[in-house]
């Protein structure tokens, strides 16, 4: 089937307006869905979908947070991780302490919280940009991991604030295994990328980036620079608080504050730099090849030294991954700044065209 | 439907401004008035101080001195989304459009300020946040097919030539329905059929929708065609204020273009 639009005609904004207005594209979507809701639980194993599958879905969760953040409103943050550990903690404060709420409530406060918090290490950002924002919200990732290991309420007095989530129960249902935790995580992520795909084509989406690309002229037809400079803080911890309170409570279970160090807000960062900046896609994308590329490596390498009969140490290995990495980055900094997604998006410019070159 | 253009009354009076940047005197006590429906040109040598005297009027800059009535509301000092929602719009000198987003996008912002729903109706994309959407859609559309940029609608704005994205500026302050329009040499680096486009619209635009224009334009053809009365800054001071004719006829206007190479 050719990729195009051509006999789409679209006669009304609400068909022009739909969220994916190329028919391919709904459909390779709903396809997509379907395997991920119901052929990867089937024929997946333990391992891929607790130790993979279940990780790549949150850190794309929080990867999406921080591209609403910095993708498209365009304020560079280092705070990823702290947002996530506030997500954590709070959805296990919650659940201790007020059991009756319930998961879904739990984790949406948590998610308020962590905005909350956002919020306020965001405030920074109607005076400083660039740089020096990233170096504000560096404070925040060290206030709040110092704050959750110094005040013992946070981890219900553990020693060292490490906590152990709850089972996920709903309606008498225990989310134990691990394609049951992945389903959760799963229905989470892609109801909230929805919402983040609506909001930003939506007004809200388009006073970000009006922001992030030119902020005098967002000034100049109205849109109120505080105000949008909080709420994409404040939206896009929600999203970060939600994805640590999963990764706390789907992937990990048992979690210290260090779970959440700046090591993870950078890795995060290197996911919407590799997916690419300011895309949904982009987060998915990124964070895809993030946490498959340890996998890609051990394998070339097991491949390589099966054939060469030369093996290769696990040092070695891990190393050659952080140069991999290094790499990578320094090439999408430098040659696609957008990311895969905007690869992505030149394939699609050629293939509608093709096979004709013009 | 065009109605006739009726010059009315003093819709803008800008009183005695000065304004400075550290020892940089950029307006020096400059008073003048802007009637409602009349293309206002505001003209003079580069560093004349035009475009610090827009970046007043909608409030980016603040005078040290003097005031700003707007449909009757007097105030020293203007914040720009105050002066936007009273009703002015406005395009730049060095092009300020949203760099990373379609031409259609960056119009749609400038209806930011008439769209009602949340953020959270948004992201749920239930009733009232798509019927929005797509009204205002609509009015984009009317916008984007008075000033023929269909073909370019989902065009990101940076790919476009310059002419071009003068255009879509001018479409985007034009979406918020402006009362008064500011234009910063909207005709600037344009080559002879783009200028001319250019004042086809900023005439139909008065005459259509009635809206107030406050014009810099370096062109003095141009400049003597289509406005009303014309205002002369020179460093800083205004130095001449009346029809085309009047201005054209000022010795000290005569003297202050003499002394400039163009
Ligand atoms: N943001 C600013 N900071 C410092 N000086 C400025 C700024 N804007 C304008 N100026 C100065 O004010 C004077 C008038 O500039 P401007 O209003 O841009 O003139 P024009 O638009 O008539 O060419 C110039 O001397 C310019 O250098
Ligand atoms: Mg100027």
């Amino acid at each position: 089937m050719l990729y195009r639009e051509a006999g789409q005609f679209k006669t009304t904004y609400a068909e022009d307006q739909q969220i994916f207005p190329i028919r391919q594209d709904r459909i390779a979507m709903a396809l997509l869905l379907v395997v991920a809701f119901v052929v990867v639980p089937m024929i997946a194993n333990q391992y891929w979908l607790a130790a993979i599958l279940t990780p790549f879905l949150i850190l794309a969760l929080a990867a999406l947070g921080l591209n609403i953040l910095t993708g498209y409103a365009g304020q560079l943050s280092l705070g990823t991780a702290a947002f996530m550990a506030v997500g954590a903690f709070m959805t296990y404060n919650f659940v201790l302490r007020m059991p009756w709420l319930g998961i879904i409530p739990s984790l949406v406060l948590a998610g308020l919280c962590a905005a909350g918090v956002g919020i306020a290490f965001g405030l920074p950002s109607l005076r400083i940009k660039g740089f020096y924002l990233a170096v504000a919200t560096l404070a925040c990732q060290f206030f709040v991991l110092w704050v959750l290991q110094r005040v013992g309420w946070f981890s219900n007095h553990s020693t060292s604030g490490v906590i152990t989530a709850q089972k996920i129960v709903i309606l008498g249902y225990e989310f134990v295994s691990p394609a049951s935790k992945y389903l959760f995580t799963l229905a989470v992520v892609a109801v909230m990328a929805l919402a983040a795909k609506n909001l930003m084509r939506s007004q809200t989406g388009r006073a970000f980036m009006a922001v992030r690309d030119m902020d005098v002229a967002a000034s100049v037809i109205g849109i109120r620079m505080m105000g949008t400079k909080l709420l994409a803080f404040g939206i896009s911890s929600f999203y970060c608080g939600v994805a640590g309170a999963l990764y706390a409570f789907c992937y990990l279970g048992t979690v210290e504050p260090e779970a959440f160090s700046l090591d993870l807000s950078f890795r995060v960062l290197f996911m919407i730099i590799i997916g690419g900046v300011g895309s949904i896609l982009g987060s998915f994308l990124g964070a895809a090849f993030i946490t498959l590329l340890p996998i890609i490596l051990s394998v070339l390498s097991g491949a390589f030294s099966h054939v060469t009969g030369i093996e290769i140490s696990y040092a070695v290995l891990s190393n050659f991954e952080l140069i991999v990495f290094g790499g990578l980055i320094i090439f999408f900094l430098i040659v696609e700044p957008q990311g895969l997604a905007r690869l992505w998006q030149i394939t699609k410019e050629k293939l509608r065209l093709w096979p004709f070159p013009h | 439907m065009s109605q006739t253009r009726n010059v009315g009354d003093v819709i803008l009076n800008v009183e005695n401004v000065s304004l400075a940047f550290g020892g940089v005197k950029a307006i020096t006590e400059v008073s003048f008035d802007v009637r409602e429906h009349e293309i206002r040109a505001i003209i003079g040598p580069n560093g004349a101080g035009k475009s610090s005297m827009l970046n007043v009027i909608n409030g980016v800059y603040h005078p040290q001195q003097g005031s700003i009535t707007f449909k009757g509301l007097t105030r020293s000092d203007v914040d720009s989304h105050e002066a936007a929602k009273q009703g002015i719009a406005r395009t730049f000198q060095n092009i300020a459009l949203f760099k990373g987003m379609t031409v259609l996008d960056n119009i749609m912002t400038g209806r930011n300020l008439k769209m009602r729903c949340n953020f959270l109706q948004q992201a749920l994309w239930i009733g009232p946040a798509r019927r929005e959407e797509m009204e205002h859609r609509r009015q984009v559309e009317e916008v984007i097919d008075f000033l023929e940029i269909q073909h370019i609608r989902k065009t990101p704005v940076g790919r476009l030539p310059y002419g071009l994205q003068k255009r879509v500026e001018l479409a985007r302050a034009l979406a918020a329905e402006p009362e008064m329009l500011l234009l910063d040499e909207p005709m600037a680096g344009m080559n002879v059929e783009e200028k001319q486009d250019m004042c086809r619209f900023v005439l139909d635009v008065n005459d259509h929708f009635g809206t107030t224009i406050v014009l810099i334009e370096h062109d003095m053809g141009v400049v003597m065609d289509i406005s009303d009365r014309v205002v002369v800054l020179e460093y800083g001071r205004k130095i001449a204020d009346g029809t085309p004719d009047e201005v054209r006829g000022n010795q000290k206007v005569i003297d202050a273009y003499l002394g400039v190479a163009h």
